[in-house]
């Protein structure tokens, strides 16, 4: 009997691709329902104002119209918007499923149209007649913490939603002791996640059975169908989430939004499955929004370059309410402020404000990538205080490899690294003395270029449910199912509903592996609350490194069973079989037994082991002990045009650590986007509203995308240091990318702008932001071009 | 995004189209559709009746007769790319490659580009600087009207109601000319925040005998760069001279907009005329 | 209003009856049930709805049903069989090409257009003919792989 080749770590293509290349995957918005009918909505024109009259007449008039409901229709009966993370002291207002007389963001939902078709319903939508007392918005979020700024909630008296204080004994001290200090103002701009399918849901009341179904384009089915359960005031038990193909999340499909929850109550109401899509502008209007996040962060250090404390404020916008869990991003940014460095203390308060704006929640990243901005930036500035290279300010400040678990002065506890070696791969594989020798070169022909670098760590594997993850309130454990057929094959049922990761490719070699059976024998089904009944979702990198861990769990407790009915059929004992990738043998003997013939005698009546239940099951949770903490150093070189601020990547080099990969492919393919998404914000990515609170960017016209020919090949490489959290050593990969990239890039163009004594620049570098500090800059020193 | 109700019609000739739009108060051309359709989409237009070009014999043509290029009212952009007639005037397979992408270049059209006047799309410019002449048909007769009269106000071109551009025609650029566009792209839209097109005649001594330059992006409307034109004309001009020529376009009134300043955008129509000016003549001396 | 059409989609000539402001992508999405073609944006930006008409690709979302009567559509259902899959479609599950697959579909009505025009892209003209079309998975090289694999399994004639 022969050991099937090892798929772990193999280069293996996506089962999923099939389906998806040959357009022939259900997302939400392609299924069509008996009677299905379409709701639109009425989204709110003005950021901030009192409604005095909704007029559906019109709109009722029009043939194909089945409804119109507005708040009042609501009232007592549904909502609110879920809203998980409350932190202590925070000043929360329940968000209705629709304007409650008050409207506080453009784009907020103010009332549904339901139709038949949805040309009709859009109609319909168009001809609802809103009044709105339109008000002064605030839509700054320092402006709003100024006495006299126009208040987003009346009742509280300010927009200060929540303040967070992080002290550490230490930092005054080591300020005071400090050869030098310095003090950076950071923004990091709000950003809008852009999944290319937008959100979409429809939801099917059955009168019959009095069963709800909602397919709905989330990253987190289980929770969404508590909130729904919560919001309608129904038994969890009735009701199911489906979430069929999921186009992309990137963050912005793990909370529950109110469409989610008013839509099931519309198909209560009206007993008709009906379906609503987000168009491109709903989806940068309503849907949450990512960073947003503007910090002072001083820091001290001394005459060798060594950073002692660093001490932060940040001003985070929340928007016009709390999303689901919006309130936790930020605390994200504390915990990883001192990055892979060993900086002693750390004392960080954060402001959370209300604005008249759409609600930010997690952003691919989540906090991480502003903490990583902030530290790297505060590198930089080190380094060009004491005219030291900027390479060798982090070699000074990284945390040495033997000091791991490593406690750092945020309370985090970093599992494993190797920052150097990392660091060591990164500088031969980019040449980092010939970089150097070509920019100088390109320097002294008058040209602007420049060497960007980051070297960083992040917080993976979300939970646990306990500490990082704990004002969630929610279990960050992730569940899975395995359950064997007769004949050997696997259907897998994990709870971490992917969105384009590649469970259903990862998982099942994981389980052919260990089961030593073929990659087709494996099913993995996803995503769907009847058939996988407990599960959390696939954010916060966790998909593999904790759904990823208890499919392994579940697979050993399998194991365990198989070897027990391996001895009973080879008339041995337990502990004499050895079980090598799904083949059972036992020593001395030349007998072997296949994964399938354990499989098979474990349902066959007749020859059912003593002690033993019939089937080959087993359940597993993994709760992990702690957050993982993959790193990476990130180089690039960059070239501007003086005359016009024209940026151009001219190369840019990946080597990230997330411990033991699975599979290589998917591995590059999650870092390849994050460095794209990361450069996408660095370069050109800003939701922006005006004064009055209109949004600026609502269609691809305005908010630039990343597109393909703006970038350079990637190079990609990797060291491997596991992690000791989970049996797989994995550490998480899907956030990485947009953690070190961001402030790679920025590291790159404040080189190319040094020799003109330019010092700061905020994102997006846009060209006229560049042209106008080289002008600046030109002017200043006598106008020479 | 949906469009409000209208009627359609697909005529097979420029009488019919032009009876029907006379036809319907307030009708509209359906050309590509490229900007129309979104535009409908959003409800930022409606019309109760959509007259289709698409269907109209001969209206996409493409020919060099005489020394004039013909371009129909249809043809698309991709069209113009890949025209054999077209590829030594460098100007239409440089303009295409930087407007919009292929699947907008398969379906939007030259003339559409022009009658939509839109501030900020390419083909005015290269319309402005090649002199061309647009050909426009109702049912009560036909008209022309010249490059430099026929963009008027923002988004507003001398195309009337119940008119229907037919065709365009230029002057095919002669020996020793050299047609050059260059644009920053706006990096949303794809649009210019600014483009210059430029038509030069010059002598080997880099002397430039005629230009003309046209700028789209810049203001409000597409404009003729004229006061740089009278500096160029009958001089060798290169260099700091060229650009400090460049830098002080009188016809200038900037926009001013979220994806660039007034001032920004001031400067770049010097940098880029510059770029397209050089790169007129450096064609006009292989010429 | 109501129009009569008749269309060839992927091979099958279909008659049907139709609102004049109906859109391409929804007449194939919703009347005949080719949900391949997604929709990603309304402004013409994204190109998830890119499908061929007669052979050019275009983007059917800022096309009506109407402007089609009469033409050859070819949507990413007509581009290959399970068991014959179009190079295209191999050479993004080759090479990783897509994560969500939502802007899939498009990328490859793209990218066999391209193809059609150019047998042997360099990575600069790929990215450039990519410019109508959006992704936000996978940072576009892994798709500017599949291109490549695609247009090699091409001139080899597989």
């Amino acid at each position: 009997m022969a050991v099937k080749p090892v798929m772990v770590g193999q280069r293996i293509k996506r089962r999923e691709d099939p389906r998806l290349i040959r357009g022939l995957a259900t997302y939400t918005d392609d299924l069509k329902l008996h009677g299905m009918l379409h709701a639109s909505f009425v989204r709110s024109d003005y950021a901030a104002g009192r409604i005095l009259k909704i007029d559906a007449t019109r709109a009722k008039a029009l043939s194909g119209v089945v409804a119109v409901f507005t708040f009042d229709d609501l009232r007592g009966q549904v909502g609110p918007t879920p809203c998980w993370v409350v932190l202590p002291g925070m000043k929360h207002a329940p968000h209705p499923l629709l304007a409650d007389g008050e409207v506080r963001y453009a784009g907020q939902p103010v009332a549904v149209v339901v139709a038949r078709d949805k040309y009709v319903a859009r109609d319909a939508a168009l001809a609802v007649e809103v009044e709105i007392d339109s008000r002064e918005a605030i839509v700054d979020p320092e402006a709003a913490l100024q006495p006299g700024a126009p208040l987003v909630y009346e009742q509280f008296g300010t927009n200060l939603a929540a303040k967070i204080s992080n002290p550490h004994a230490d930092t005054e001290r080591l300020f005071a002791e400090a050869a030098g200090t310095l003090s950076l103002r950071l923004v990091n701009q709000r950003v809008a996640p852009v999944p290319m399918e937008g959100r979409a849901v429809v939801a099917h009341w059955d009168e019959g059975p009095q069963k709800l179904t909602v397919w709905t384009s989330t990253q987190t089915p289980h929770a969404c169908k508590q909130n729904v359960a919560v919001c309608l005031g129904i038994s969890e038990l009735k009701v199911r989430v489906i979430a069929p193909e999921v186009g992309g999340g990137f963050g912005q499909k793990v909370p529950s939004y109110g469409e989610e929850c008013l839509l099931p109550w519309i198909s209560r109401k009206l007993r008709k499955p009906v379906k609503w899509a987000e168009t491109r502008t709903e989806n940068l209007a309503a849907s949450a929004h990512g960073r947003g996040h503007i910090t002072q962060v001083e820091a001290a250090y001394d005459k060798d370059g060594k950073v002692l404390a660093l001490r932060g404020h940040t001003i985070a916008e929340f928007g016009a309410f709390a999303s689901m869990l919006g309130a936790l991003i930020p605390t994200f940014t504390h915990l990883l402020a001192a990055g892979p460095y060993t900086i002693q203390a750390v004392s960080w308060e954060t402001q959370a404000v209300y604005t008249h704006t759409m609600a930010t929640d997690a952003y691919r990243g989540a906090g991480r990538p502003e903490a990583a901005y902030n530290v790297e930036r505060v590198m930089d500035a080190v380094a060009a205080k004491l005219g030291l290279d900027r390479v060798e300010v982090r070699r000074r400040n990284l945390i040495q490899p033997g000091s791991f678990p490593y406690h750092a002065p945020t309370g985090a506890i970093y599992d494993s690294g190797n920052y150097q070696a990392c660091l060591e791969k990164a500088l031969a594989r980019f040449d980092y003395a010939a970089a150097i020798a070509a920019r100088d070169r390109a320097r002294a022909d008058g040209k602007l270029a420049g060497i960007g670098v980051a070297t960083f760590t992040e917080i993976c594997g979300l939970g646990p449910s306990t500490g990082t993850a704990a004002p969630a309130r929610a279990g960050f454990w992730e569940s899975a199912e395995l359950r064997v057929k007769p004949t050997g094959a696997v259907t897998v049922m994990t709870g971490a509903s992917p969105h384009g990761q590649g469970q259903e490719t990862a998982f099942a070699q994981m389980v052919g592996d260990a089961f030593g059976i073929d990659i087709d024998s494996v099913n993995v089904v996803h995503g769907d609350t009847d058939i996988v009944t407990h599960g959390v979702g696939t954010f916060g990198s966790r998909g593999l490194v904790v759904g990823g861990t208890a499919v392994h769990m579940a697979a050993q407790k399998i194991l365990a069973k198989a070897k027990r009915i391996a001895a009973h059929l080879l008339d041995t004992t337990e502990e004499r079989v050895s079980v090598e990738q799904g083949v059972f043998g036992v020593a001395g003997s030349a007998r072997r037994l296949s994964f399938a013939d354990v499989a098979s005698a474990a349902h066959t009546w007749g020859i059912a082991i003593p002690g033993e239940e019939p089937g080959l099951e087993a359940v597993a949770r993994f709760e992990p002990t702690g957050t993982t903490f993959p790193f990476g150093v990130h180089f690039c070189t960059v070239s501007i045009d003086k005359e016009t601020g024209q940026l151009t990547i001219e190369r840019f080099l990946s080597v990230d650590d997330v411990g033991n990969i699975i599979n290589p492919m998917l591995a590059d393919g999650q870092r390849l986007g994050g460095i794209i998404q990361g450069l996408g914000q660095a370069l050109c990515e800003e939701v922006r509203y005006d004064e009055s609170g209109q949004l600026m960017t609502a269609t691809f016209m305005d908010y630039a995308m990343p597109r393909a020919a703006m970038f350079p090949r990637i190079e990609l490489d990797t060291t491997c240091t596991p992690s000791p959290l989970n049996p797989l050593g994995a550490k998480g990969i899907g956030e990485l990318g947009t953690i070190g990239s961001t402030p790679c890039l920025v590291s790159a163009v404040l080189d190319a702008l040094a020799p003109l004594g330019i010092t700061h620049v905020d994102m997006p570098l846009k060209p006229e932001k560049l042209w106008r500090l080289i002008r600046e800059a030109q002017q200043k020193s006598g106008g020479a071009r | 995004m949906i469009p409000a109700e209208f009627d359609y019609a697909a005529p097979r000739t420029l009488a019919e189209a032009t009876r029907l739009l006379a036809g319907t108060e307030g009708a509209k051309v359906l050309g590509g559709g490229m900007s129309l359709i979104p535009a409908l989409k959003h409800r930022l237009a409606a019309a109760p009746l959509l007259v289709d070009l698409g269907r109209v014999e001969g209206l996409d043509k493409i020919s060099v007769i005489g020394g004039r290029i013909r371009i129909g009212g249809r043809a698309t952009h991709a069209a113009l790319m890949s025209h054999p007639d077209l590829a030594r005037v460098h100007v239409f397979a440089e303009t295409g490659e930087v407007l919009a992408d292929p699947q907008v270049r398969n379906r939007g059209t030259f003339g559409g580009s022009l009658v939509h006047a839109d501030p900020a799309a390419d083909w005015p410019a290269v319309f402005i600087a090649l002199a061309g002449e647009a050909t426009l048909v109702s049912a009560t007769g036909t008209r022309t009207v010249g490059a430099d009269a026929f963009f008027q106000s923002l988004m507003t071109s001398a195309v009337q109601e119940g008119e229907i551009l037919s065709e365009v025609n230029f002057a095919l650029p002669g020996a020793k000319t050299g047609t050059a566009y260059t644009k920053l792209r706006q990096p949303a839209s794809g649009f210019a925040i600014v483009g210059v097109a430029a038509c030069i005649r010059a002598e080997r001594t880099g002397v430039i005998d005629e230009v003309r330059i046209g700028v789209t992006g810049v203001n409000g409307v597409p404009f003729r760069a004229r006061s740089l034109e009278d500096r160029l004309r009958g001089r060798a001009v290169s260099g700091p001279a060229l650009r400090a020529f460049a830098s002080e376009i009188a016809e200038a009134a900037p926009l001013d907009d979220m994806h660039a300043s007034a001032e920004y955008r001031r400067h770049l129509l010097g940098v880029y005329a510059v770029r397209s000016i050089e790169r007129a003549i450096a064609r006009a001396q292989q010429g | 209003m109501r129009v009569k059409i008749r269309v060839n989609v992927n091979g099958e000539a279909v008659d049907a009856d139709v609102v004049p402001r109906t859109l391409l992508v929804h007449w194939l999405r919703e009347e005949q049930g080719l949900t391949g073609t997604h929709i990603g944006c309304e402004t013409s930006l994204c190109g998830a709805c890119t499908v061929h008409l007669d052979g050019k690709a275009v983007k059917s979302c800022t096309l009506f049903a109407v402007q089609a009567d009469g033409c050859d559509v070819r949507t990413i259902e007509g581009m290959g069989e399970a068991n014959a899959l179009h190079p295209v479609q191999m050479g993004f599950w080759e090479e990783h090409g897509l994560q969500c697959g939502y802007c899939t579909p498009g990328m490859i009505m793209a990218t066999s257009a391209l193809l059609a025009e150019n047998a042997n892209p360099s990575e600069a003209q790929i990215r450039h003919a990519l410019e109508g079309n959006i992704c936000r998975c996978t940072g576009y090289q892994q798709i500017v792989n599949a291109v490549q694999h695609a247009a090699r399994s091409m001139r080899e004639g597989k």
